[in-house]
């Protein structure tokens, strides 16, 4: 899967291209949006600051400063992980709903500031003229192979954390915070990491965003019709796993392209599905799929072994459940 | 004097703020749920009144008393077809399906009346104006919002103190098990909680569609300043979202003064100053709610 992924270019269109691109930031968003809720149980939907942050890291640091786009990707990266440790101090004086939208108060200054910079081109945005100097195939190409970059690069070390003992920790925390904290799992500093984490991943879709449109533009970057995107992926693809925001990235972009002619239809069926899902199957589709997590492509959970079941055969002839 | 002005005509609109912020206070008092669709639930008024209004030739101000009952409504069959679902799922589900309602009304406004601005006319009522002194006339419209919204907030007040829907409003926050002891259905306690809410963001947003041009996307600033109103005064208390909602409109107003585009943006450093050095707003806990 992997070889067929990286050899695209070789055999796609750059139309084709740009769609997988398009689709690798989704599972970008939806992979950190789920380490923030899914695993630190911190719902935001202000994500699109460091997505913003991202994307004009990257253009302006290209354009202005003249360095190599494909070198500027991890540093604007880091500097939103930079940014995102004084904000986090002010956004977890919130929690719980008044956390979400404190975060999007946070997106909307960070909008309204960027508007005010003609450095950054005020409220009409920049382009990323730069990367015109590649010719088109090529440039297609190498936004490509680093979107695929960033992909792999965002759900290894998802996994990895959520295999550490920092992941053991995060799922206590989610299941209940004081009970967590009183065993000695250090719980605002490790929402912090995982909040910084989060957003490094936000600013690096923003980076495959810019690289992939060539322009930025405050309005549509800086909007939270991103965080509906994040929350509609997760929440459908399953909240609280590594595939599921997979799965929902897959599902969201294969609907957004099949009733693109519809305008907005596809947010409002998106909408309702999630509702319905969140209410009635809270493990989304690939709880569904999975059999409420019996089958793990990414195995981070610890469960129980069932002494009855490993001991009688199930009814039907199930011997044990920890395979996987 | 402009300053002054400013101050003043930030008053004004700080009332309907308050207003638009006491319903997400209740709410939250009451289920501890932020209702995130606040914010487009006024919108969604405003379009209604609209409808009346544009389409049936109601007056605006008759109008007001058919949209305020459908909002109740529309609120009591929210609570108990979704939200009371969510709260029994518990976790994260209450948010997420707010913000998912939002973010389906938002489009549906969308589809069905279009992207562009709208208002609501209410004639030469929108420009009329009492003359103070030299630098400082007050809009009677204006005036008349602040009026509504500060009596809608003291009414509320005196509802949850001393009606007995309102004690078990109260007595539902603090201790639903209890509560339920007492014979009392929390789940119908909520669905009451949240029709009174919603009218609330009804009114609101009459006065709002009003007072200003909207437009579906609008729901969003809203919901984001009836929520830096109820942080800026305080969790927990409905003098103290009047109070933020009357800082907030302030902040606008002289930021607005400086230069016009930095009005929002001025309320929003005014709401991150107070989470910074007083992160439990300007009357925390005053009255328990």
């Amino acid at each position: 899967m992997l070889v067929l992924l990286a050899a695209a270019p070789y055999m796609v269109g750059r139309g084709m291209q740009q769609s997988l691109v398009t689709l690798f930031s989704l599972i970008v968003l939806g992979t950190t949006w789920n380490l923030l809720a899914g695993y630190g149980g911190m719902v935001s939907i202000g994500q699109q600051a460091y997505i913003g942050i991202g994307a004009y890291g990257l253009v302006y640091l290209a354009q202005t400063a003249g360095i190599d786009p494909f070198i500027v990707v991890p540093v604007a990266v880091l500097i939103a992980g930079v940014l995102a440790l004084p904000i986090s101090f002010l956004a977890f004086r919130l929690v719980g709903g008044y956390f979400a939208i404190g975060t999007w108060v946070i997106a909307e200054v960070l909008r309204l500031i960027t508007v005010q910079i003609p450095a950054l081109g005020g409220g009409s945005g920049i382009s990323l003229t730069v990367l015109n100097e590649l010719s088109p195939g090529r440039r297609i190409a190498y936004v490509y192979w680093m979107s695929l970059i960033g992909v792999i690069v965002v759900v290894g070390v998802t996994y990895w954390i959520m295999r550490s003992r920092l992941g053991l920790g995060f799922t206590a925390i989610r299941d209940d915070a004081t009970a967590a904290a009183s065993l000695g799992v250090r719980v605002t500093s490790s929402k912090r990491f995982v909040y910084v984490v989060a957003s490094m991943g936000a600013a690096l879709a923003g980076c495959m965003i810019a690289a992939n449109t060539l322009r930025v533009q405050p309005e549509s970057i800086y909007s939270v019709n991103w965080s509906a995107y994040m929350i509609f992926i997760v929440v459908i693809g399953g909240i609280g796993s590594i595939e599921g925001p997979i799965l929902g990235a897959v599902v969201f972009f294969a609907l957004q392209q099949w009733l693109s002619d519809l305008g907005s239809w596809y947010l409002v069926i998106l909408g309702v599905v999630a509702i319905f899902i969140a209410l009635f199957f809270p493990r989304g589709l690939w709880g569904l799929i999975s059999g409420n997590g019996r089958i793990r492509l990414f195995p981070v959970g610890y469960t129980l072994a069932n002494p009855l079941e490993q001991r009688s055969l199930g009814p039907n002839g199930r011997q044990s459940q920890r395979e996987g | 004097m402009q300053w002054l002005n400013a101050i003043v005509q930030g008053v004004l609109l700080g009332g309907l703020y308050a207003l638009l912020a006491a319903g997400l206070s209740l709410m939250f008092g009451v289920m501890r749920i932020v209702n995130l669709a606040h914010g487009v639930l006024a919108v969604v008024a405003a379009y209604i009144g609209l409808v009346f209004v544009q389409s049936f030739g109601v007056p605006p101000f008759v109008a007001i008393f058919i949209v305020v009952p459908i909002m109740a409504l529309v609120g009591y069959a929210l609570q108990w077809g979704i939200f009371n679902r969510a709260l029994a799922r518990g976790g994260l589900a209450p948010l997420l399906v707010a913000f998912g309602l939002a973010v389906v009304l938002t489009q549906l406004l969308q589809e069905i009346f279009t992207a562009d601005t709208r208002t609501i006319q209410v004639g030469s009522l929108a420009t009329d104006s009492i003359k103070v002194s030299d630098g400082i006339s007050i809009g009677v419209f204006p005036l008349l919002t602040f009026v509504v919204g500060v009596s809608v907030i003291i009414g509320m007040q005196i509802f949850l103190n001393k009606a007995p829907l309102g004690r078990a409003m109260r007595a539902t926050s603090d201790d639903v098990e209890t509560v339920k002891l007492m014979g009392i259905d929390n789940r119908q306690v909520y669905a009451l909680s949240t029709a009174l809410a919603i009218a609330t963001v009804g009114l609101a947003g009459m006065f709002l569609g009003m007072r200003t041009q909207f437009s579906p996307t609008f729901g969003d600033a809203i919901l984001i300043f009836a929520f830096e109103a109820v942080i800026i005064g305080g969790l927990g208390s409905l003098w103290g979202t009047l109070v933020g909602g009357l800082v907030l409109g302030v902040a606008q107003a002289v930021g607005a003064q400086i230069n016009p585009s930095y009005g929002i943006l001025f309320g929003n450093l005014a709401f991150l100053a107070i989470l910074a050095f007083r992160p439990n707003g300007l009357l925390p806990k005053s009255v328990t709610l």
